[in-house]
């Protein structure tokens, strides 16, 4: 380095003392490269709140919707006679159907809305979940046979959208499902009171529905699914992952052997989880011959993927604390699991709960292990019954869920999949929530 | 029994308690500790003093066999706890350290209160029936240790909030609260004020009534303060080891004059 660049002790030579007032050209040089590295932080920093701006209110935007859902209400009269016909028909849900149209029209005459539409193509306006809705509720309520009962039918996922703005006259023009004249009908029918948009909920606790019923599906049942799944992780995934690394790194001698798994510890955390899923498939399913698409498949999978990440925020807390404490344990005659599990472990805690809550939301957003194992069943029917069903029982996950909805052609989905994510993300703010106020009881300041 | 013991140490024979042989400790390949011999008295402070990196400290923590803990140190010879080889297969390190304390550099009290530090020790070897005795084992502890007058009325509060020097003295605490009966001190005063160190001194000289003290230490003056005899390591020999006196006065070695006299080290 040649003296030209260093302006600073060269002052001095010309026989002028430099005053501290007023600031040398290397100083200011440095200054200005500290001014601009933070303008550069906070640069970065305002990109990344914009994307997230953004991202929430794409997502709120797109997925606030599918938590409202249109409904038509008719009260209908449950006669016996026309019950007991509807069962001993073949096609048991063609005469219930019957009823729910023939009620609508009675409703429309009643309130003055005229219509030339024969009862079939009036019926449209409904989702065709409606004669099952009616029959189940007849089912399981025998003895309500005779009264009349207040029906909460959706309307058809057109109308829904008709609604929401999602479709307009001009969309509908070439649609078989519903006609512009419909939607005149529909204005009359909400102006009396039959059409009206409320909180759906059984989005949030329902099932999925067939391709051709948006109206009716809902991610409640994926949501146990995943409970499930996050039950079998965090029961393996925390004690395995915990025992593991106290063991590496308080007990383990140094050694090649242990080299060699601490490597490879590292390289599993990087492996990509559809490698997790196919290894899932291979061993758990055709090998153990556990059930297909069930949740403690998916966990077993999950935890195989979550355990690296475990591991390595475990090592990293428990290396944090500093070895004072356990010297200062040994010296009064601890043994060395007494030094680690009074004393090591209380202070690396907060860490381990932190990592083992990123491994959780991480196996918590996990699709593509889940394809593999079939965990993006259609599953039609409704709740597991108990808990051993909820395990053994085909279900599905909510990310498998939203990636099924997104890739289903009607647009009512494309809501349904937004909609989802808002669940998920609650689902993982709750998680978090959790984490935090267990983070805070272990604290300890030094 | 009073009068005898003052006899005998009138007359300087005191019961030797930790004796020392032919003492190597490798690290990997290093040889840090060549050929030590000493023989530590009971009730009596013993100073080991030299330059930094003299294996001094390294000697210390092979007394109550801290040097276990790391795994490329070996040590090799013998080490005789009131005759019994310390490093005997059968010996267990955990029992071993219960009676030979130790009190390190910088003060280390657990994130816990007060009272849990002191408790700790006689928690985990069972000395306490119950809640009382164990009150009792750490109020006498804490009087030991000088702290009580200051701590009483705030045995719940974390020990960390304490000043250095009250911080040092609750480690003391904790070190006596399981009865040993040596006491390994790693330079207990380096990171104290000059007040606190003489606390911590003229607690040294207490605890001598009851236990052997073996403390390592940087300043020569305390050396000469609260010792009776003082090895002098350096380069990981033990250059000479006698009373405190002569050694400040009169050394056999040059070396040891040297260092004395602030000529190296």
């Amino acid at each position: 380095m040649s003296d030209a660049s260093i302006p600073g002790p060269a002052a001095p030579a010309t026989g002028k003392k430099s005053s501290l007032l007023e600031l040398d050209a290397r100083t200011k040089r440095r200054n200005a490269a500290e001014t601009r590295f933070k303008a550069y932080g906070i640069v970065a920093i305002l990109i990344g709140l914009c994307f997230l701006v953004a991202l929430l209110v794409a997502i709120v935007r797109n997925g606030a919707p599918a938590f409202t859902q249109t409904f038509v209400t008719l009260d209908i009269e449950l006669e016996a006679e026309a019950i007991e016909a509807a069962e001993a028909s073949v096609v048991k849900t063609s005469q219930y159907r019957d009823m729910i149209r023939a009620e609508l029209m009675g409703r429309m005459a009643a309130e003055g809305i005229e219509t030339d539409m024969d009862a079939n193509t009036l019926g449209q306006i409904l989702s065709s979940s409606e004669a099952g809705q009616m029959r189940d509720f007849v089912l399981e309520n025998p003895d309500r046979i005779g009264e009349t009962v207040t029906f909460n039918f959706l309307a058809s996922s057109r109308v829904d959208g008709y609604s929401k703005g999602r479709v307009t006259r001009e969309s509908l023009e070439r649609d078989p499902n519903l006609s512009p004249a419909h939607l005149d009908l529909v204005d009359q029918l909400e102006e009396a009171g039959i059409i009206e948009r409320t909180f759906n909920w059984s989005f949030v606790f329902g099932a999925d529905a067939s391709d051709s019923r948006p109206e009716q599906a809902g991610i409640g049942v994926a949501m146990i699914g995943s409970f499930f799944m996050m039950l079998v992780v965090l029961a393996l995934a925390l004690p395995i992952g915990v025992a593991a690394s106290i063991y590496l790194e308080e007990f383990a001698p140094q050694n090649r052997f242990t080299d060699f798994i601490e490597v490879n510890i590292s390289n599993l955390a990087a492996v990509p989880s559809i490698v997790f899923g196919i290894l899932g498939l291979a061993v758990f399913i055709q090998l153990v011959g556990l059930p297909q698409s069930a949740p403690i498949v998916g966990g077993l999978t999950l935890t195989l993927m979550t355990l690296p990440t475990i591991v390595i925020s475990t090592r990293a807390s428990l290396k944090a604390v500093p070895p004072s404490i356990r010297a200062a344990a040994l010296g009064v005659g601890a043994s060395k699991m007494q030094s680690v599990f009074h004393h090591v472990l209380p202070l690396a805690l907060p860490g381990i709960l932190t990592g083992t809550i990123i491994g959780l939301a991480q196996a918590l957003g996990e699709t593509a292990p889940l394809l593999l194992i079939g965990m993006v069943g259609f599953i039609a029917s409704n709740y597991p019954e108990g808990v051993a069903s909820g395990f053994l029982d085909p279900n599905s996950a909510m990310p498998a869920q939203i990636y099924e909805w997104a890739k289903r052609a009607d647009p009512a989905f494309y809501e349904r999949a937004w909609g989802g994510i808002i669940i998920l993300l609650l689902f993982l703010m709750t998680m978090n929530l959790i984490a935090i106020l267990l983070r805070r009881r272990f604290e300890r300041r030094w | 029994m009073d009068d005898q013991r003052l006899t005998e140490r009138s007359v300087d024979q005191k019961e030797i308690k930790i004796s020392a042989k032919n003492v190597q400790v490798y690290y990997g390949e290093t040889h840090a500790i060549k050929d030590v011999d000493v023989e530590i008295e009971d009730n009596t402070v013993t100073a080991f003093i030299g330059p930094s990196g003299c294996g001094k400290s390294t000697f210390l923590r092979c007394l109550n066999r801290m040097n276990d803990t790391i795994d490329i140190a070996r040590v090799e010879g013998t080490i005789l706890l009131d005759g019994e080889d310390i490093y005997d297969k059968r010996v267990d390190p955990v029992q071993l350290r219960a009676k030979v304390g130790m009190v390190f550099q910088k003060p280390n009290p657990f994130p816990k209160s007060i009272y849990d530090n002191v408790a700790y020790g006689p928690r985990i070897h069972g000395m306490a029936k119950n809640r009382a005795e164990l009150d009792e084992i750490v109020e006498k502890s804490l009087r030991r240790a000088a702290l009580w007058d200051e701590a009483k009325d705030r045995l719940q509060a974390p020990g960390t909030g304490l000043s250095g020097g009250q911080q040092q003295r609750l480690c003391i605490a904790r070190a006596v609260a399981t009865e040993p009966e040596v006491l390994l001190m790693d330079e207990p005063c380096s990171a104290l004020d000059p007040i606190a160190t003489g606390q911590v001194e003229e607690l040294i000289d207490e605890l001598r009534t009851n236990y052997s003290v073996v403390i390592v230490t940087h300043s020569m003056q305390q050396a000469a303060r609260v010792s009776q005899k003082t090895a002098f390591f350096h380069l990981g020999n033990l250059v000479e080891f006698d009373e405190t006196g002569k050694i400040f006065t009169n050394p056999e070695d040059s070396r040891t004059e040297s260092y004395i006299s602030g000529r190296i080290g």
